[in-house]
Formats: C-alpha cells, structure tokens, sequence
C-alpha cells in the first residue's frame, strides 16, 4: 500500500523531523566536514545539544564521524539524506499526481459537456 | 493526538460539479486513484478502494483492498473520508487517515484543495505501535508537514 511504504525507515523519519537536527544537517552540508565545536558555533544551540543531535544522525546513518586526533569530524551521507528526502517527498507526490489525473478528467468531461450543448 | 498532514491544491477548468463526479463516482474513482473502487458518496458509507497487480499501485502480486468511510458528503463542495484502517475495524483518529477534498469555485473553473491527515495512524503497524507512541511524544508528527515544506523548497534534495 501506498501510504505504509513511507514508513520503511521509522527512525530516519524521527532523525530529519526535528527542525534543530535539519540546521546541523544544512550547516554540516554547508560545510562539508565540521567538528560539535565549530558546528555550535554557527548554530543557536550549545555544543552539549549540537553532540546529541549528530549522535541521532549518526545512529541513522545520515552523518558519519571520523576521529582526527582528538576531535571527531563529521560529514553528511547524502546518499542517506536522499532515502528520507524521497520517503518524505513520496506522499506529497502521490497527491500531486492524482490530483493531475483529476484535472485532466475533469477537464475532457466539461470540454465534452460543451461539446455537446 | 497530532497529526502528520499533506495539503496540495491543483486549479482545474471545470466546473464543482464535474469535479465533484471525478471525486466521487467509483467508474472515475477508479481513473486517478484506485484501480477499482465500490463507494457511495454518503456521510456514514463504508467502500472498498482496490489496487491490482500490475494496476496503478505499482507490481504487487496480490490484490491491496484498502477500506474507505466516508465521512462527509456535501455536494461540490466538500467530500472526506478515511481510509487505510483495518478491515472491519471501526475508522476512528487512531487507525487511519483522513482526507478531506474541498471544492472552491472560481473563475475559470474549480480550485481542488486535498489534505491528508494521520498519515502516522497508518504507517505504523502493532507491533511498532509503542516504539511509535514514544516517537510521537518527541513530536516527529508534528513536524511532517514542516519537513514537506522544507523539502520541496529544496528542489531535488537538500543534499545535491
């Protein structure tokens, strides 16, 4: 069924839900690689919250860390970031086709009604 | 309890009336939605919306009998219903979805607004259903039609 495909990753969904884990992820995009330090720095949250949310990113796979010394770098996936972007985009575009459909329906049914007058 | 939602709207050159049909009637039903559909556009009635292997659904090897009730009928200008709860169960906020077409004439023909809500209630089956609960409480519904937004002003996905 359509609307349950959306579903497949339950926890990439919870991930990119929270709008202060998308501004890490656009930050970290912005980027490239970027350290919890530098990454609080841009953002309006504390380093102690900015390391939380990458190790939500992190458990799905959306960011990866690598230890550099004695600071971890992290980067985005982007191949993860596709799977949420298209399990989210996927409902709406359901939606939008059908309501496509149903112009063009609509649309050949009044051309045909005025046809017809 | 809050729900994760979906608005779209498409203009359309014809008349509420002819919308209306192609909304409504299960022979068009089955031209943009369903491959199948047995419905009757009225408050309390209960339908099937069927996909077929191989039909619009996409390359399932079973049938997929989804139930659908509607819930409001006025004509041309509104029709809801839910959908997608289990069969025989009673539809109610917590097993399906709600989708509420309206009807706005205007000049030139109709504006058709869809918005899908509780679209968590169904993505989620029982045995995930507490992990979910506690998800939930972290408000991840919440922020679904907030996501959508952010995704289609990022055409082609954020990461590219």
């Amino acid at each position: 069924m359509t609307i349950t495909a959306v579903a497949e990753d339950d926890a990439l969904w919870v991930a990119v839900a929270d709008p202060t884990r998308r501004r890490v992820l656009d930050a970290l995009l912005e980027r490239g690689e970027a350290t919890t330090t530098t990454l609080a720095q841009s953002l309006p949250v504390t380093r102690q919250a900015v390391a939380k949310h990458l190790v939500v990113l992190d458990r799905v796979g959306l960011v990866a860390g690598r230890r550099r010394g004695r600071e971890v770098r992290y980067t985005v996936r982007p191949e993860r970031l596709d799977d949420a972007a298209e399990a989210m985009a996927r409902v709406a575009a359901q939606w939008d086709r059908r309501l496509a459909r149903i112009k063009r329906l609509a649309e050949s049914l009044q051309a045909a009604a005025e046809t017809d007058l | 309890m809050a729900a994760s939602s979906v608005e779209r709207e498409i203009l359309i050159e014809a008349s509420p009336e002819v919308v209306w049909g192609v909304i409504t009637e299960p022979k068009q039903i089955g031209c943009w939605f369903s491959d199948d559909a047995e419905l009757e556009a009225r408050a309390g009635a209960d339908g099937t919306l069927t996909w077929r292997p191989g039909g619009r659904g996409g390359d399932k090897e079973f049938d997929a009998i989804v139930p659908i009730r509607v819930v409001e009928a006025e004509p041309f200008r509104r029709f809801t219903f839910r959908w997608n709860h289990p069969q025989g169960a009673e539809p109610n906020a917590s097993n399906s979805a709600l989708v509420e077409f309206s009807l706005v004439e205007e000049a030139g023909g109709t504006r058709l607004r869809v918005l899908e809500s509780g679209i968590d209630a169904v993505t989620h089956d029982e045995q995930s259903s507490s992990r979910y609960l506690e998800e939930h409480e972290r408000g991840w519904g919440k922020h679904l039609g907030e996501l959508l937004d952010y995704l289609a002003s990022n055409p082609g996905g954020a990461a590219r």
